[in-house]
């Protein structure tokens, strides 16, 4: 029996800075993990992920990553996934430093 | 110290451009990530969870003032304003942007310094003793041998694309600071019978998944035999090393496979032949080498005021007694300079503290300075009449932290806060590890004592050979740490024992405490090292503190 789909965020890094992005719920792509669009649909996440792909001169290594929703945003599952959202912890630098995460 | 010919000038100058060109064709979308990739990790260029990260080599640790300069206006200019350096004898830069990068190396080329083969299936920067061509102990400083074998390694058509990275360590003295025998190749400088100086050949050790100490392929090698005999272990990884497991790749399982007997035995056949080969220009090129690494010209002073200052300045005092080491030259001293203040990242030295050790160097140091495995920062050649004023100096920038090899002079991987590989964070847990420690003032009752800690199985914070060795892991999607103990990277090398099961982010301090509340109330005095009462007692008794069994009952 196929597993069930858990939701899930598609990311990147951004080509020229290699900062962390995600796909926004409007189509363009964010540095917040808040305003990533969830993807509870498999078919849709792929979908997308193929379409991120196309998009070499603008992305490295999309992927699609777990997460779900509470307080209303998008949320990681994992630990790597929310270090990613804010940057290391031995200095506010990353996305930390512009954002009150 | 070694200054680039018109040759190296060249090579490197053209590697510059080339990438720069690549990393146009990268950005205007004439190559796809999968093209570039191996190009940019052959410049050293990774791309990290947070940012990309250029890995610049320091070959075999050693650096000008102005290369030390150079390396802080990159952290300001490129960066934000620091370097890592790591367990390699490289510096890290955590924060570049890709279009940056070949201006970067351009800077670097222009101060004799590149990011080659700091990464990929080649030989990887040559590592050597930190305190090379100054040691009391040492037999011959091993940097020209090093510098050799960076000029063969470098572009070496027939190892650029190995079945998996390659690195070699070299020693010129008996006791190895080197870790030599947790490398792919070691080379430990002895004496034979005749008193003639050669090598002992040690390989196929490495930490990693699967943790083995070297074996002795040679037990001495003339000097003169060096490259053929090294090209012939190459050649023979390269024809039985696995390429169908990169687990499997290493060197080490190869040797550990097959048996050092057999690769003995298709080593020195080849080595007819290589031997046989080689029209001597290497000799040659290692007497101009010889020439380049001289020792400085050292001047011979009166040192009143060092003894004035250390009967009278008790925080002087304990800086000398820890921070330094017996120069050959008995007017001198080797400085080591703590970049681990207790609180900071292991590894990281800002832009003014870079400039600062750079000056220092500069003014009293024969203008070297010297990247340790362990990442702190070394004056190989101090004079004792300048070293009150260079502690103080030292002082100033938060570098006079009196802790070399003392349990808060940790190696710790940059771990997950940084690396793309790391399944758990480590300098966190070495920040904590050292504030603690800081706090209960135990550190100096402890004594020697090296912790090392890897954020992943890669064991690039080298804890398979740490007194306390600390694994962070991802076990069902929390931080978990293992703890082994009893590791030793000398030349009594051995690969710790892992003690039990792992703690949590939480409990992983307070764990280490027990070890050393333990180790406190077992030792026989003080002046058995932890790493001694491990020896004299095995695990067990470490075990029990860790896992007190009224806890686990209560479970």
């Amino acid at each position: 029996m196929a597993r069930a789909f858990s939701p899930k965020v598609l990311t990147a890094n951004r080509l020229l800075e290699g900062d962390v992005v995600y796909l926004g719920r409007d189509g363009q792509w964010v540095s917040n993990h808040q305003d990533a669009v969830l993807f509870n649909d498999e078919i849709e996440a792929n979908n997308q992920l193929a379409h991120a792909k196309t998009q070499p001169d603008l992305f490295v290594g999309p992927y699609l990553a777990n997460a779900e929703m509470r307080n209303g945003h998008p949320t990681p599952t994992h630990f790597r996934e929310e270090f990613r959202t804010r940057g290391p912890s031995n200095y506010i630098h990353g996305k930390q430093e512009n954002s009150n995460v | 110290m070694y200054s680039y010919n018109q040759f190296d000038k060249d090579f490197n100058q053209t590697r510059v451009n080339q990438f720069r060109q690549q990393v146009e064709r990268r950005i205007d979308g004439s190559l796809t990530e999968d093209e570039f990739k191996p190009l940019r990790l052959m410049n050293g260029l990774y791309l990290q969870l947070h940012a990309y990260m250029l890995r610049v080599a320091i070959p075999y640790g050693t650096l000008r003032s102005a290369q030390m300069d150079q390396l802080a206006m990159i952290a300001d200019k490129y960066d934000r304003g620091y370097g890592h350096f790591t367990t390699r004898q490289n510096i890290q830069f955590n924060w570049p942007t890709l279009n940056d990068v070949p201006d970067i190396l351009q800077d670097l080329a222009d101060v004799e310094m590149h990011a080659i083969q700091t990464s990929g299936n080649c030989i990887r920067n040559v590592t050597a003793d930190h305190f090379a061509g100054a040691s009391a102990d040492e037999i011959e400083d091993p940097r020209p041998t090093a510098e050799l074998l960076r000029q063969w390694s470098t572009d070496h058509p027939e190892f650029a694309f190995l079945g998996r990275k390659f690195k070699i360590a070299i020693t010129g003295a008996p006791n190895d600071r080197a870790v030599t025998k947790a490398h792919d190749i070691g080379l430990r400088m002895v004496r034979n019978d005749a008193g003639d100086a050669g090598y002992e050949v040690i390989v196929g050790g490495g930490l990693g998944r699967t943790p083995m100490i070297g074996k002795v392929l040679r037990d001495f090698l003339p000097r003169a035999d060096l490259l053929p005999y090294i090209e012939s272990v190459m050649q023979v990884y390269n024809v039985l090393g696995r390429r169908d497991n990169k687990y499997k790749a290493r060197i080490k399982i190869t040797v550990h496979e097959n048996g050092i007997e057999k690769i003995r035995e298709m080593v020195e056949e080849r080595f007819v032949l290589q031997r046989a080969a080689f029209g001597g220009f290497d000799q040659e090129l290692l007497t101009e080498l010889e020439a380049a690494f001289e020792p400085p010209v050292y001047i011979s002073a009166p040192f009143d005021d060092f003894n004035a200052a250390y009967r009278t300045d008790p925080a002087f005092r304990s800086f000398v007694d820890t921070n330094l080491s017996a120069h050959k030259n008995d007017q001198y001293s080797i400085v080591s300079i703590s970049i681990k203040k207790h609180g900071q990242t292991p590894g990281d030295a800002t832009s003014a503290q870079m400039r600062v050790m750079a000056d220092l160097a500069r003014k009293y140091g024969h203008d070297e300075l010297r990247i340790s495995h362990e990442q702190n920062v070394i004056l190989p050649h101090v004079h004792k009449s300048h070293l009150y004023t260079i502690y103080q100096a030292l002082k100033d920038v938060e570098l006079a932290t009196a802790n070399i090899g003392l349990i808060s002079d940790i190696i710790a991987c940059p771990g997950m806060d940084y690396c793309a590989l790391a399944t758990a964070r480590s300098i966190p847990i070495a920040q904590q590890i050292a504030t603690r420690f800081d706090e209960l003032k135990l550190e100096n009752d402890i004594g020697p004592l090296k912790i090392k800690i890897s954020g992943c199985i890669n064991a690039c914070g080298h804890h398979h050979v740490g007194h306390i060795g600390i694994l962070g892991l991802d076990r069902a999607g929390v931080e978990n740490y293992q703890i082994t103990l009893g590791g030793d990277g000398t030349q009594d090398a051995n690969i710790g024992e892992r003690a039990g099961p792992g703690f949590s982010y939480d409990d992983i301090i307070p764990a280490v405490e027990r070890i050393i509340v333990a180790y406190l109330d077992l030792r026989q005095d003080s002046t058995e090292t932890f790493l001694d009462a491990y020896k004299r007692m095995g695990v067990e008794p470490f075990k029990l503190a860790l896992y007190p069994p009224a806890k686990v009952a209560a479970e």
